[in-house]
């Protein structure tokens, strides 16, 4: 059975719909990206997958033994966070909470889990450490092994790399992707296309006009993808802040496929396009064969 | 030797006794809470529902009930009932509890006045020990100090059983339903506990101190503590040792219960303010 199911899925707030027609699946071992423009439920439909946000129409499915066995969830940061006195051990053991049920205390195994969490998030000399004086990079880490303590099948991550620099960016990414490869199956919300495309064996896309699924291969070769592919030019894969997808362009791109006059004059330059796509089709293969292949 | 003396001289009395068990009791009980509400972002809730419960024992006190008996279900209930309308935000959580607190405040006193007590025949002395706690602590019966046992064992007993899941609920709700925690059961309880705690605090403080004895020790331990483990521990020993402090002191130089204590935990916080910043320094 597939992790998660989801079928003509909506979500909707009290001022509206923010999301509709909604479909995926989610096999062991893949990794999924969800972009998309602000706004479009993305951050929803992730927390529509743990119970925090009601599903208003179709169905969504969580595989019952992964659901039993603990997802591990990186939400975004809350305000409250920002001067909460917590210890970074503190903060990573709760990771355990599902695991130890109703005992009010931690079990070894626990402690030796959440230690091993923190060894390889690289954070083990940073145990004792309060949360909040840590740098963005550091908190997310503690947050990331938290997420790993809960978890051993799906790990769900609501832009882990917020606000985060170049470097901090590369090792998170680096290490979700370790994760990957180990069989943690990886749902990323991402505002990042281009790591997206990168890390990613599939792409959801949401936005108010349309939605995509398939994989990532695929997604480049749909208008929004080559549009995207296209923008990042020969540049491709060379990935910092500066290439994030900027939501106001996905609307005009979207726009743009409707209208087939539009379409033909993005056409009419097709011959770098392609070549450009080529290039990254290439790359984007190697990268999910050798995933397939750790997996 | 003379204070001690003094000392012994009182502890002979049981409701010296009473109020010094009650108190160390009660302030434990605070000084945990403390910390869960300022971290929740619920500190002002403490003192609008203090006022909720001024306004409740005004109400048994004019329908001739122990005050105890309406105030702590009533109390218990706004708690929860505040918490209900943050979760849907009728009205924004701050300006509900504003309009809760001096609408209680102002039907409490109202009542009072329209329908003074025959027991005390003093209106200002029943106003001014609810809302100071000024005579209250040392009038404590012996089924008052057993049910602030009572119910403080069942604070404490919530604190040690549920610590991890309060760390988790208090820290990241999302993270904690991602885990399978109950969130808003949790929170619920933590309203409880929060209804519960505030009526008994109004004995020692009064009701407009007890922010005084709630939020203060939290504050104090965050000042210097960096975990939420020593904060919790600290803000617990502070809130006792502060209480023990100003009743005692209330005792020896007759002052007021609730104004002492709420004296002793400023300069508790300005010291700790300090010891924080040395630390960092």
């Amino acid at each position: 059975m597939s992790l998660i199911t989801c079928e003509n899925l909506t979500l909707a707030y009290d001022t509206g719909v923010v999301a509709s027609g909604v479909s995926f699946s989610l096999e062991a071992g893949d990794y999924l990206c969800i972009v998309g423009e602000n706004g479009s439920g993305k951050s929803t439909l992730l927390k529509s997958m743990i119970g925090l946000h009601p599903v208003d129409g179709g169905c969504l499915t969580i595989d019952p033994a992964t659901r039993k066995s603990g997802i591990g969830y990186l939400p975004q940061h809350t305000p409250a966070q920002r001067d909460f006195p917590a210890s970074v051990r503190e903060i990573v053991r709760s990771g355990c909470l599902k695991r130890s049920g109703l005992r009010p205390f931690w079990r070894m195994s626990d402690k030796k889990l959440a230690d091993e969490a923190m060894a390889r998030m690289g954070i083990e000399n940073l145990a004792g450490k309060c949360y909040r004086e840590l740098s963005g990079g550091q908190q997310q880490r503690v947050l990331l092994a938290r997420a790993y303590c809960a978890t051993g099948k799906l790990i769900l991550l609501d832009e882990p790399i917020a606000g985060l620099d170049p470097m901090a960016m590369t090792e998170m990414y680096s290490m979700i992707a370790d994760l990957n490869r180990e069989g943690v199956a990886v749902v990323m919300v991402s505002h990042d296309v281009s790591a997206a495309v990168n890390y990613a064996t599939h792409i959801l896309h949401m936005s108010k006009t349309t939605t995509f699924f398939g994989t990532t291969e695929a997604y480049l070769s749909t208008p929004v993808g080559q549009q995207f592919a296209h923008r990042e030019g020969g540049s491709y894969g060379d990935w910092s802040p500066k290439t994030a997808w900027d939501a106001p362009n996905i609307g005009r791109i979207l726009d743009v496929r409707a209208t087939p006059d539009a379409r033909s004059v993005l056409g009419a330059r097709g011959v770098s396009r392609d070549r450009n796509l080529t290039a990254i089709r290439r790359r984007g293969g190697a990268a999910s064969k050798g995933e397939g292949e750790d997996a | 030797m003379n204070i001690i003396e003094q000392l012994q001289t009182y502890f002979s009395y049981p409701f010296v006794r009473y109020a010094v068990i009650a108190g160390i009791l009660i302030s434990l009980c605070a000084g945990l809470l403390g910390v869960v509400l300022v971290l929740k972002r619920y500190a002002m809730i403490g003192d609008g529902l203090s006022h909720v419960a001024f306004g409740a024992m005004a109400v048994a006190a004019v329908l001739g009930f122990a005050p105890m008996t309406v105030a702590l279900p009533v109390t218990v209930a706004v708690a929860v009932l505040l918490l209900l309308a943050g979760e849907k935000q009728i009205i924004k959580g701050d300006s509900a509890i504003a309009m809760l607190s001096a609408g209680s405040l102002a039907v409490g006193y109202l009542l009072l006045n329209l329908f003074p007590s025959s027991d005390t025949g003093s209106l200002s002395g029943d106003v001014c020990a609810s809302l100071f706690g000024s005579t209250s602590m040392m009038t404590l019966s012996n089924t008052d100090v057993w049910l602030c046992v009572g119910l403080s064992a069942a604070v404490i007993g919530f604190f040690v059983i549920f610590y991890h899941k309060i760390f988790a609920v208090t820290f990241d709700e999302g993270f904690a339903t991602s885990s399978g925690v109950r969130v808003r059961a949790y929170n619920f309880l933590i309203a409880a506990v929060s209804g519960i705690v505030i009526v008994l605090a109004m004995k020692l403080v009064g009701a407009l101190l007890i922010s005084s004895l709630i939020i203060f020790p939290a504050l104090s331990a965050m000042r210097v503590f960096r975990s939420f483990r020593s904060v919790i521990v600290c803000s617990a020993v502070i809130s006792v040792l502060g209480s023990l402090t100003g009743l005692l002191c209330a005792l020896l130089l007759s002052t007021p219960t609730g104004a002492s204590v709420a004296v002793v935990h400023i300069v508790i916080f300005l010291v700790f303010t300090l010891l924080g910043k040395l630390r960092r320094a």
